[in-house]
């Protein structure tokens, strides 16, 4: 499988380990990642509370490349994905706006590149062929799989998985020898776009998922969003050190990837004692 | 639905035509406000939101703190029975509120400008320059530091931003939504 991969701003900075992991962890699973050329920013959150034509506009300039490319485009951060793939749907379903947005980015939309998050590329591998390449079960982990807002919303856009109770992210740790233990904050936002603007109401956003988490005994929480991780990390009370792994990272150490070491070493929330303590690390 | 004057009536129909959401099939059943995260952080829910808007409240709406605390989670459009989704609603009222000049949460507007400046000044958002940036015109320049400088030494704040090569496209996309 060959796809191509916009790894956006926060990979290349704050979210460093995911982008190192994910292009590893695909390797090793024989998906084959070629960065998207010359991308750019999605606008994000921003553009899309200030300016509904530009949140539109930006993220089609990543279609448009990834037309050129060829492939399929793999994205692995949460709200990338949600600006290029409400950007597709826009693109595909509004033949007004489309005509406006073709002019604005200067392309000709073609229908043919399917947007896709990173999660959703690995699971489509299946938990088989996923177990057959671990070298390293996670034996003992014991972890809750936190998907977030954005991968399963709005569903007439995602489509994918069960919007309430997904399960796909659970059903790759369970392959990869973890355990994933059922909870109900599976899908509740932490309210990571306000994360540096409003620490008040952040902190009990993320308080409420880290008690929900605690309360089941998980010992740490897997996510597939960089600003997902970061939150929960930045944000939870402090002393709780409950780390936050990226799907990608665990994927990398039941591979038995030698690099994972360094990824984990990049945590805010050092996950290497929990790791230790299970014989996962040394 | 009927008004008792046109300045309500006129509020209405804007919020609606420029959402694209259904906004007058809204029956206050509070799916939405049962599931929203920024319950407890905000004025009003989002129902009450919606509420509001049926009745023409402009001031009371634009000047709410509701409209920027809400992240943009999708929960309540994903379960409103009636295919409202409420996070539409608020995007198209952020746009009015900074149109109407009664943005109630400065800073997070403030981000939202120094994110999007750095967007178009180099293609891609730099991190490192656009919280520096953020930090001295919000005046909140000592909190995460801890943060900061952690993420720092471990080589996650590059100095350097890295420049898009199409960035006169980038400028074309910005110069041509602006408002
Ligand atoms: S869920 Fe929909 S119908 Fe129910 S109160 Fe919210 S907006 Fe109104
Ligand atoms: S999108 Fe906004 S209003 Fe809707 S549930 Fe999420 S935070 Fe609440």
């Amino acid at each position: 499988m060959k796809l191509s991969y916009f790894p956006g701003c926060s990979l290349e900075a704050t979210a460093k380990e995911y982008d190192m992991s994910a292009r590893a962890a695909c390797q090793g699973l024989g998906i084959e990642l070629v960065e998207l050329k010359d991308w750019v920013c999605c606008g994000a959150t921003s553009a899309h509370s200030t300016n509904h034509l530009l949140s539109v506009a930006l993220p089609s300039r990543n279609v448009a490349l990834a037309q050129e490319a060829g492939m399929d485009l793999a994205i692995p951060c949460s709200a990338c994905y949600s600006r290029v793939k409400k950007a597709d749907y826009v693109l595909r379903n509004d033949d007004e706006l489309r005509q406006k947005i073709e002019d604005i980015v200067d392309f000709k939309y073609n229908d043919s590149v399917n947007v896709l998050s990173l999660l959703e590329v690995v699971s489509q591998l299946g938990e088989k062929a996923i177990a057959e390449k671990v070298q390293k079960p996670l034996k003992g982990l014991k972890v809750v799989c936190y998907y977030g807002c954005l991968l399963v919303r709005p569903p007439q856009v995602t489509h994918f998985d069960n919007t309430e109770h997904p399960m796909s992210l659970d059903k790759i740790v369970k392959a990869l020898g973890a355990e994933p233990i059922q909870w109900s904050y599976k899908t509740e936002c932490c309210g990571a776009s306000m994360s540096i603007t409003s620490k008040d109401v952040v902190h009990g956003m993320v308080g409420r998922i880290i008690d929900a988490a605690k309360e089941v005994e998980a010992m740490a929480i897997v996510t597939a969003c960089p600003l997902c991780q970061s939150n929960m990390e930045m944000r939870q009370a402090k002393g709780t050190n409950l780390p936050a792994f990226y799907f990608t990272e665990l994927i990398g150490l039941a591979l038995g990837l030698p690099a994972a070491k360094k990824w984990l070493n990049l945590h805010l929330v050092n996950p290497n004692p929990l790791l230790q303590s299970l014989s996962l690390a040394d | 639905m009927s008004f008792i004057d046109a300045d309500k009536r006129k509020f209405f129909n804007e919020v609606r035509e420029k959402s694209g959401q259904p906004i007058d099939l809204c029956y206050q059943c509070q799916k939405c406000a049962s599931g929203c995260i920024a319950t407890g952080f905000a004025d009003y829910y989002p129902n009450e939101i919606i509420r509001l808007v049926q009745l023409g409240q402009k001031e009371r709406v634009l000047n709410s703190s509701s409209i920027w605390i809400c992240s943009s989670c999708e929960m309540c459009g994903a379960r409103c029975p009636n295919g409202i989704n409420t996070a539409e609603v608020m995007d198209a009222l952020k746009e009015m509120a900074i149109a109407a000049g009664t943005v109630q949460e400065k800073n997070i507007n403030l981000f939202h400008t120094t994110f999007l400046n750095s967007a178009r000044t180099f293609g891609r958002v730099h991190e490192a320059s656009m919280m520096a940036i953020y930090k001295i015109k919000s005046g909140d320049l000592m909190s995460d530091m801890d943060f900061g400088m952690d993420m720092f030494k471990k080589g996650k704040m590059p100095i350097l931003p890295h420049r898009v090569k199409a960035r006169g496209k980038i400028k074309n996309i910005f110069n041509k939504t602006a408002h």
